[in-house]
This record gives C-alpha cells, structure tokens and sequence, in this order.
C-alpha cells in the first residue's frame, strides 16, 4: 500500500474528565470516501476536527500523506472543511467567500477569479456569485461551502455532517452529487454522519464508532453483513440478534448471532412465534414478532402478497443458513 | 358590522396603550428640542440681560465668524474621535477575550468587572483620577503625570466610556460562530488575517453602535474637562458658561445645536452601516 492519505496513531482526546477519544488506530488511503459513523457523542467530530487541527490531541500522532501534522495549526494543514453549520462568512458574496483561501495564499486575482466560478459551476451553482450567503436555500449554502473547500485543491476534504440540516428530498440528492463530485476530483473525503444509509450509500470504507473507539472498519457490505459487534450490528441497520438459549434452540448453536429483517420470511414452518406488531411503511411492512424461544425479531416484507398477518396471529418464521451473521466470527483476532 | 365593531374596539386599546410613551417622547424629547431650537433663534438683551423672543440669526452668525467657537467645536470633535478610537482599541481585544477565549466563569465574571464601574458616580470616578494625575500624585511618583489638561480629558473619558464600547462589541462577537473562525483558518488564514478578513469587517455595526456612545458622551461632556482639563474648554463648557455666568440661555441654546447637528450628521452615516440595528 502506498503511502496513505491520513493516519492516525495511538489517537485520544480528553474534555476535562470525559474522554472523547480513546485511542483510535486508523489509515485512510489517498482518494477514498471514507465515512465515521456513529451516534452523537461517540467521538466521531472530535477525531475529524483533531484532523483538520482545531483540537490537539491528548496523546497520538495525525499524519497526512506521510508527514506528521500533529503539532501544526489548522492554516498548516492540507486539508479543508465543510461545517456543519457551513460556516460561510456573512459579509462576503458567495464568490469571495470561494475565493477567500485562494486570497490568502496569494493567488493572482486573474486566476483566483476564474478558480472560484469554476469551483461554483462544478457544484452547479453558476452565476450565483454575487449574491450574499443570507439570500440562498440550505442546499445552496451547502454547495457554496463544498465549492469554498474544493477551489483550494486540497489533499483531504473533510465534511463534519454537511447534509444533517437539508430534508430528506435534498439529502439524496447531495448525497449521488458529493459522490460524484468525489469522484471526477479525485480526492479524499472523510465523511462524518450519523446516518447509517447515508454512510453505506457513498462510502467505500465506513469506520462505526462507539464510544470514542472505533468498532470495526469495513466496506459497508462488510460492515453490514458481518458486523463485528452487537453494537455495529445494532446502529448499522437494524440487527435481530440470537443469543444463550435462543441461539441455542433455534440454530443450535452457542454464541451471538444476527439476522436482517429482509432475509426473514413469514413461512408455514421454521421458529414459532406470535405477532407482536404489523407496521405498515409504503413499499415494506414491518412485524414484530415474538419468538417462543425468546427474542424478539423484525420481519421486513415487500408488500407484493394479497394476505397479510395481523396482530397476535401465530406466525412462522424462515432465512436462509448463509445469512446467520456470527457476530465477531470474521473479527475473532 | 361585527368585525368593523371588533377593529374599531382594538385601534382603541392601541391607541390608549401607545399614548404615554407616545406623550414621554412627545413633550421629554421632541419637546425640549424643539425649545432649544427655537430658543436658539432670539438673543438677550445687552442692557436690561432680558430674553428678546424675535427671530435673530445673531447666535449663529457669532458662532461661525468668531474663531474662538469654531476653535473649541473642533477641540471637542478631537476629543471626541480620540476618546472613540482609543475606547475602539481597548475594547476589541479585551471583548475578544471575554467573548471567545475565556471560560464560561471567568467570562462571568469579567462581565461583571465591565459592568460594575457603571453602578459607581460619575463625578466620583473624575475626582480618582483628578487626584490620579496631580502633581505629586501616584501617577507621578511611578511614571510622571501628564498633568490637568486636554490629554488628561482624553484619558479620563476613555476610561469613563470604555464600558459603553465593549459591551456592543462582546455582543457582537457573542454572536459570531466560532465556525467562522475556525473556516478561515481552515482556508489558510492566520489569525491576524482571520481578524482583518472576518471579525473586524463583521463587527463593523458593533463598533460603530458603540461609537455613539463614546462619541456623543464625550461631545457633550463638560464636568470632566472642569474637573481635570485645566485651562482647556470644550462645547459644554460654553453651554454651562453661557447658562450660569453670561446668562444667555439663548446663545447656550445656539452652542448646544452644534453638537446636535454633528450627532444627525454622524448618525446619518452610521445609519448606512446597519449599526442602528445593534442597539
């Protein structure tokens, strides 16, 4: 492997007695789309802003591109951001706040021009240079933020939840856009979310923070299909976990085991159970259903048959062997 | 019918609601000035020290031609802009402080250290630092005394309205994300040009808000250039002399429009700024 784009050593971070951080080993490789995911408060934006040096670590080393940025403040650094609150400065246009980091490394007025309205056309937003940040939507602001980040060319980008504030319609949409425009400039992105979807539809790697250590690392596939931990199983989609004498009796085996509710079938055999909930969700139905083993599972169906169970209706329930996740079987070292 | 009723009823109870602050600014503010321009337009009589109630341009036309007025009116718009620019320079880094370095306690009580010397009189704060500079006083016996003078008055109104500056400015800053610092250091900015680039342009309106604090406070000051400006006179000091030892109200009414008039000038400016908006 060559040398990697950013890594990270022995990486911990304290607030006072809270430890944010505690101890995150981590190599990203150059123009991957990597995401941190995890709930609020599991150290995720710490470790981005201790990358982008806004915070110094407690103890460990950032390396970018093989050099040790440590000790180097934000403005040393490769690297640029996209705020979560975007952060666009108020009393600048939209054209020169793209171009506010080109003006301070001194690039010619000429081409810092001509820079700063090609970064705005490549985030679709030509011709809005002009205009003051107040005076645009949401989405536009976060264009003009992603635009303020890539005219410098940096070696990293790194985005701190930068679609956590559009709605739902907008958010898919900037989320096919950010991979796109990943891919045509070709540069890192470290992407920090909360979003599960969000971070298994761009990513080519997710890290699943837990409490400021990092869980497991994986393609979201492997991620999703071979989850590590009861947590990652937990927080990355929704886990139906087999264990002690559930386990036992439905497959027969010792250990911690996790179906996905789409592997599931209601079925005229396979484990007994009992309807505990029929959630209704536009293409899918949720059950809930209570094994007499003693778990409790969700069934995702598609809703294409005619029939449907109800509630307290005595059910069977069927997957396939191959998609029992053994959790932590891949990850046993 | 029902609604017109209902409508008619509400302007009513508006109406009664508005009607005393609306009298208070009415007779208090409009009213006092609209008798001191007016009274700014007679003239006293020589001999008998009687108000003459004609219209005269006599005040005016003295207090344009003699130079003695046009001297103090631009000594006191010096000390005026001096005070604000010093109060400017104080204020900045010391609301920087509070606003985004301190913590949240040492920030309390720093807000309350600001705040405090505005509970305590005026005239006590001028006598301290008359007895400050005097001759042979603590300031000199450590670095010298600049003595009673107008530099004294400078200093002195600094120190009196350095609180009226911070205060809009901290707000100011209180307001400004820490995001946007961090953006621009991000970007590549150090932070001098992070101050220059994003904080200064940004607090403009605060500043300027403070301004017409230090700045109509100063104009209008007379005690303090009594208590430690020796000779040295400034706008108020006419419009006291003119009320008490001359006794020609009208010629203190015409003296005082001057200031009047460079606070509508200066405010007009300020108003272009959006400072108006922070107060």
């Amino acid at each position: 492997m060559s040398v990697p784009a950013i890594a990270l050593a022995g990486l911990r971070k304290s607030f006072g007695p809270v430890e944010a951080v505690a101890g995150i080993d981590l190599e990203i490789a150059d123009g991957e789309f990597f995401s941190m995911l995890g709930p609020s408060g599991s150290g995720k934006t710490t470790v981005l802003r201790m990358i982008a040096g806004f915070e110094r670590p407690t103890a460990g080393t950032v390396a970018l591109s093989g050099r040790d940025v440590t000790e180097l403040a934000p403005y040393e650094r490769d690297v640029n951001t996209v705020f979560q609150d975007y952060a666009l400065f108020p009393h600048l246009s939209v054209l020169e706040n793209v171009e506010y980091g080109l003006k301070v490394r001194k690039v010619p007025r000429k081409e810092r021009r001509a820079r700063a309205e090609e970064a705005l056309e490549s985030v679709r937003l030509p011709g809005f240079g002009g205009r003051k940040p107040s005076a645009m939507s949401g989405g536009q602001r976060q264009r003009v933020a992603l635009a303020r980040a890539l005219v410098n060319r940096p070696k990293v980008l790194l985005l701190d939840e930068p679609l956590g504030a559009l709605d739902l319609k907008l958010r898919e949409q900037m989320q096919v856009e950010l991979k796109q425009i990943q891919r045509d400039v070709g540069i890192t992105f470290v992407f920090v979310t909360h979003d599960q979807d969000e971070a298994l539809t761009m990513s080519d790697r997710v890290a699943v923070f837990d409490a400021g250590r990092i869980a497991q690392v994986g393609t979201p596939e492997e991620v999703y299909e071979h989850p590590a931990t009861p947590f990652v199983a937990g927080f990355v989609g929704t886990s139906n976990l087999l264990s002690g004498s559930a386990a036992h009796q439905i497959l027969g085996r010792e250990g911690t085991f996790s179906v996905r509710p789409e592997k599931i079938a209601l079925a005229e055999e396979g484990a007994p159970g009992t309807v505990a909930e029929v959630i209704y969700a536009g293409p899918v139905t949720r059950y809930l259903v209570d094994l007499d083993a003693g778990a409790r599972m969700v069934v995702m169906e598609q809703n294409r048959r005619t029939g449907k169970s109800h509630r307290g209706e005595r059910v069977r329930l069927t997957w396939q062997a191959e998609h029992v996740i053994e959790i932590g079987a891949n990850h046993a070292s | 019918m029902d609604n017109d009723q209902g409508l008619g009823r509400r302007r009513w109870q508006l109406a009664a609601l508005l009607s005393a602050p609306m009298l208070w600014l009415g007779v208090a503010y409009l009213g006092a000035l609209a008798v001191l321009l007016v009274s700014a337009f007679w003239t006293v009589n020589g001999f008998t020290g009687e108000v003459v109630r004609e219209f005269s341009l006599q005040n005016f036309r003295t207090i344009v031609t003699e130079e003695v007025y046009r001297n103090v009116t631009l000594r006191s718009l010096g000390v005026a802009v001096a005070v604000t620019a010093i109060c400017v320079v104080l204020a900045l880094p010391m609301a920087f402080y509070m606003a985004k370095v301190a913590s949240p306690r040492t920030r309390h009580w720093l807000v309350i250290a600001i705040l405090t010397p505005l509970w305590a009189s005026y005239l006590v704060k001028a006598y301290a630092w008359r007895v400050l500079l005097a001759n042979d006083g603590p300031l000199d016996s450590l670095i010298g005394t600049p003595g009673y003078g107008l530099f004294a008055v400078v200093i002195v109104l600094s120190y009196l309205w350095l609180p009226y500056m911070i205060l809009p400015i901290y707000a100011g800053l209180e307001r400004l994300p820490d995001s946007l610092l961090e953006a621009s250091a991000d970007l590549g900015a150090r932070g001098g040009r992070t101050f220059r680039g994003v904080v200064l342009p940004i607090l403009v309106p605060s500043i300027f808000a403070g301004s017409i604090f230090t700045f109509s406070l100063s104009l209008g000051d007379y005690i303090t250039v009594q208590i430690v400006g020796g000779k040295s006179q400034l706008i108020g000091n006419l419009v006291y002399a003119n009320v008490g030892a001359a006794n020609n109200l009208p010629f203190a009414a015409a003296i005082a429009c001057v200031p009047v008039l460079i606070m509508v000038v200066y405010l007009t400016a300020v108003r272009r700024s959006g400072a108006l908006e922070e107060l």
